[in-house]
């Protein structure tokens, strides 16, 4: 049985192969299918919020808690020694994983996850470095395509809203150009998806497009991922200017393809009024819900291997 | 007719040829070199055969291996290091942009981890034909390589 994850650090989406994923989403869809909730048991992972992300760590402790393993950890770095009394990650991380079987990570600097993962005597999971990745976000993202179309292949997703500083919509693109899906770039011109991501995806021949407006590509669509964008980066005419081209609202959604999926994140504001939330296009709550299971396949690929790319 | 030598000849040590006009005293700086107490000979602005100009430094008795050198390809992509002794030519290399440079800049993002952590910095360098550019192994962030040899 080949799992090419065992024992492996997950920090980086670009780190991940195209079957690695894929083992990843069907890992995801098994544990949906069938729970499992003896399989971490005696396993102890440490859950370590160098910074605070509720969201993020009720998910991964929930994946824990249903696979039957115990969790040991803090919810936000303000009381450990690392803050208290200088020590360094690179010790910190030396001796919580001398504790634990996994080590599943949230720090407020970039490359946090990478550092750990060098001094870890046990795998690291990233759960968000700064503003640099978040790869459980991404899987729980590939998952909830995979789940609602079928497939990842040659799909045709748009993103909307903060392109330039969303480190979710980086991460997407990067793993879904691996399935060679054509990608609709929307978003006010300040905060427009960064050179480097397109001149990454160009080079590897993927098709983008630009629009000013999202009523221009929306009946075209398989995904509509839409993103917040901060009030705070505009002044308020231009903010309710701008807002008017990338809200989503259920009169949009008259002659979309039947298979289309909204995809958010979350925490949502204005983006996508609350008349979408009933529509059969509507998919964030589930989104949100499916980050339990991504991290659970996750947990399940790094410390057994009972899910292989070949089962 | 004798040519005449543009920089005066070492007996024993490097010339580091075909510098761009204006890189020879940034390397200088940034590999310290004149830290040391070697002697050291600097040309700038010396023609050079395509109607350019070139920079040249020659240090006595020091003598740089190819990974050290490599590390110069980032001010100096077609610069030539030459290993003298006894005033003679004894290897020449073209120096070659390495994989990775580790140790010598610090991360231009302040908020890196790797600022604060017991590691030396790691860069993974990445030419594509329009620039060349520089990866942090830790925050990943890509900068361009004139951030570098310019603050130097």
């Amino acid at each position: 049985m080949a799992n090419p994850l065992y024992q492996k650090h997950v920090v980086s989406i670009p780190d991940l192969s195209r079957t690695e994923l894929e083992l990843i989403v069907s890992t995801a869809d098994k544990l949906k299918q069938s729970p499992r909730p003896e399989l971490l048991k005696n396993k102890v992972i440490a859950s370590c919020f160098f910074e605070a992300s509720t969201r993020t760590r009720l998910s991964f402790e929930t994946a824990v808690q249903r696979l039957g393993g115990s969790i040991i950890g803090f919810p936000d770095g303000g009381n450990t020694s690392m803050s208290k009394k200088g020590e360094t990650l690179a010790d910190s991380v030396r001796v919580i994983s001398s504790y634990s079987d996994a080590f599943f990570m949230r720090h407020p600097q970039e490359g946090a996850a990478r550092l750990a993962s060098e001094f870890s005597s046990v795998p690291v999971i990233n759960g968000g470095d700064g503003s640099n990745q978040h790869p459980t976000q991404t899987l729980l993202d590939l998952y909830s395509i995979y789940e609602t179309q079928g497939t990842l292949e040659k799909l045709k997703v748009a993103f909307v809203g903060d392109l330039k500083y969303g480190r979710t919509v980086h991460s997407l693109t990067q793993a879904l150009s691996l399935f060679d899906c054509e990608f609709h770039f929307i978003s006010p011109p300040a905060l427009a998806m960064p050179d480097y991501i397109t001149e990454e995806l160009t080079e590897k021949g993927i098709v983008i497009h630009e629009h000013q407006k999202l009523e221009s590509v929306i009946d075209e669509l398989d995904i509509l991922y839409i993103t917040r964008v901060q009030k705070e980066r505009f002044d308020e005419t231009e903010y309710q200017h701008m807002k008017s081209s990338f809200i989503l609202s259920a009169d949009m959604l008259k002659n979309v393809k039947e298979n289309l999926k909204v995809l958010h994140p979350l925490p949502r504001v204005d983006e996508i009024t609350v008349d979408v939330d009933k529509t059969p296009y509507a998919y964030y709550f589930e989104q949100a819900e499916n980050g339990v299971y991504a991290r659970q396949a996750l947990l399940a690929l790094v410390l057994t291997n009972e899910y292989g790319d070949d089962q | 007719m004798k040519k005449q030598l543009q920089v005066e000849a070492i007996a024993h040590g490097t010339v580091i040829d075909h510098i761009p006009a204006g890189k020879g005293i940034q390397i200088l700086k940034f590999f310290k070199l004149s830290s040391g107490s070697q002697r050291i000979t600097v040309g700038l602005n010396l023609p050079s055969g395509d109607n350019k100009q070139k920079d040249l430094i020659k240090i006595e008795n020091t003598i740089f291996d190819e990974s050290q050198a490599n590390q110069l390809a980032l001010f100096a992509p077609h610069a030539t290091v030459n290993s003298i002794e006894n005033f003679e030519v004894i290897g020449k290399f073209k120096v070659a942009l390495p994989e990775q440079i580790a140790g010598v800049f610090a991360c231009p993002n302040s908020n890196c981890i790797s600022h604060d952590e017991p590691i030396p910095s790691r860069f993974n360098i990445k030419q594509t034909e329009q620039a060349l550019k520089l990866k942090c192994h830790y925050c990943e962030k890509l900068f361009s390589s004139e951030l570098f040899t310019e603050l130097h």
